[in-house]
């Protein structure tokens, strides 16, 4: 059935994930990769519409994966399991449980889960950089390395550098977004 | 207004309600590229604009909304709607946060497919993809500088970093969710041993 395993597998995002933004981006990941829901490339053609349209990031992408697979119902049910748990949790926090943030067991649990969160990111971005520049995506297969997508990723980079020397801060996502898209067509077009 | 007034019954109640989820309505509609984005507009609309909260007890608000599970913009809608209408403000609220996406995506979805097979479409998001792969980089190293760089925070980071990476290469199948609920534990685990030692050396 497909919208209970809908329902449950964003329940479970929404429950684990820490850190906001691309902290929920690995667990997203692994729940539609196993089960077949999207495969790398729909993904990351998606992550990149989730961060250019307005709203959390993780409802976009419920609402998507639940939309694609299952229609509107489906995309209801993703949706609500994504948002139930941080709804539950704080409502908890701001009615009986006001110093939760105060006990000694809750830091140390985050203490623990913040830096995992760094290693599942990095993880996510070095497994999404071999199958997209280098079409290496475990044992089966050579790898093929991609020059056009190495010299894409190698330009963004030194636009990051640039704009890091340049205003101390990292460039604004959609600029980059558009930069690619332009790029891509031009690049992809022969 | 450090006390927050009970919540107004009758006309008071329903006017705050509908105060909260035009709020937050707007709010999800114009806040692009996640969570942090939208902690600045919060502020300006409800500490600012609608003085709901002072700065204090927003900033509060932010810690809790960063160190509990789940989208920031989730938490932040159901802590000020509650804080300001009970639970069904904070329902109103969470709502209301989630609508603008929901419209925005679902319509999306019904097209995508179909967008992606248009050619010059299809080219730009080859290269979009890398931008993902840069996005998502950019964001664990700008992580990767705000953790406290201790001995057992590295041990966890490259443990998970590497266990995460071989088993998805080798198609080992092990949930992310465990690496979570693990590295929770060894943080609780690593606290209680602290705790006993001190208890001794006390």
């Amino acid at each position: 059935m497909i919208y209970p395993e809908l329902f449950l597998d964003f329940l479970m995002v929404g429950a684990l994930s820490f850190g906001g933004g691309f902290g929920m981006i690995s667990l997203i990941r692994d729940a539609v990769l196993s089960h077949g829901w999207l495969t790398e490339a729909e993904l990351m053609s998606f992550i990149a519409v989730a961060e250019s349209t307005p709203g959390p990031i993780a409802v976009n992408m419920a609402t998507f994966v639940g939309a694609s697979q299952a229609g509107a119902l489906g995309a209801f049910l993703a949706t609500l399991g994504v948002v139930l748990p941080a709804f539950l949790i704080i409502l908890l926090i701001a009615s009986v449980l006001k110093n939760l943030m105060k006990y000694r067991l809750t830091n140390a649990f985050l203490s623990g889960v913040r830096p995992c969160v760094v290693g599942m990111i990095l993880a996510t971005a070095l497994t999404m950089g071999l199958s997209t520049l280098l079409s290496y995506s475990g044992g089966r297969g050579p790898i093929v390395p991609d020059g056009r997508a190495i010299g894409l990723f190698a330009v963004l980079w030194a636009v990051r550098s640039g704009w890091i020397k340049w205003k101390n801060s990292a460039p604004p996502l959609i600029l980059m977004i558009l930069l690619s898209a332009l790029l891509g067509m031009l690049l992809w077009s022969a | 207004m450090k006390k927050k007034q009970a919540p107004p019954g009758g006309d008071g109640k329903k006017n705050m309600l509908w105060g909260l989820f035009g709020s937050f309505l707007k709010i999800g509609a114009l806040t692009f590229g996640g969570g942090y984005a939208m902690i600045a507009l919060l502020e300006e609309e409800f500490v600012g604009k609608k003085k709901w909260m002072d700065r204090e007890e927003f900033l509060d608000m932010v810690a809790i909304a960063e160190s509990t599970p789940g989208p920031i913009a989730i938490n932040a809608a159901t802590y000020i709607g509650y804080s300001n209408a009970g639970v069904w403000g904070a329902l109103v609220a969470t709502a209301a946060v989630c609508i603008p996406s929901f419209l925005v995506i679902y319509c999306i979805s019904l097209y995508f497919d179909r967008f992606l097979t248009i050619p010059w479409v299809a080219r730009a998001f080859s290269g979009i993809r890398v931008c993902v792969v840069y996005l998502i980089a950019s964001a664990g190293l700008k992580m990767l500088r705000g953790m406290k760089k201790t001995g057992r925070n590295l041990t966890l980071m490259i443990g998970v970093m590497v266990t995460m990476l071989v088993f998805s290469l080798t198609a080992v199948r092990f949930s992310t969710a465990y690496y979570i609920l693990i590295c929770g534990t060894v943080g609780i685990v690593g606290e209680t041993l602290r705790n006993m030692r001190g208890g001794r050396a006390a």
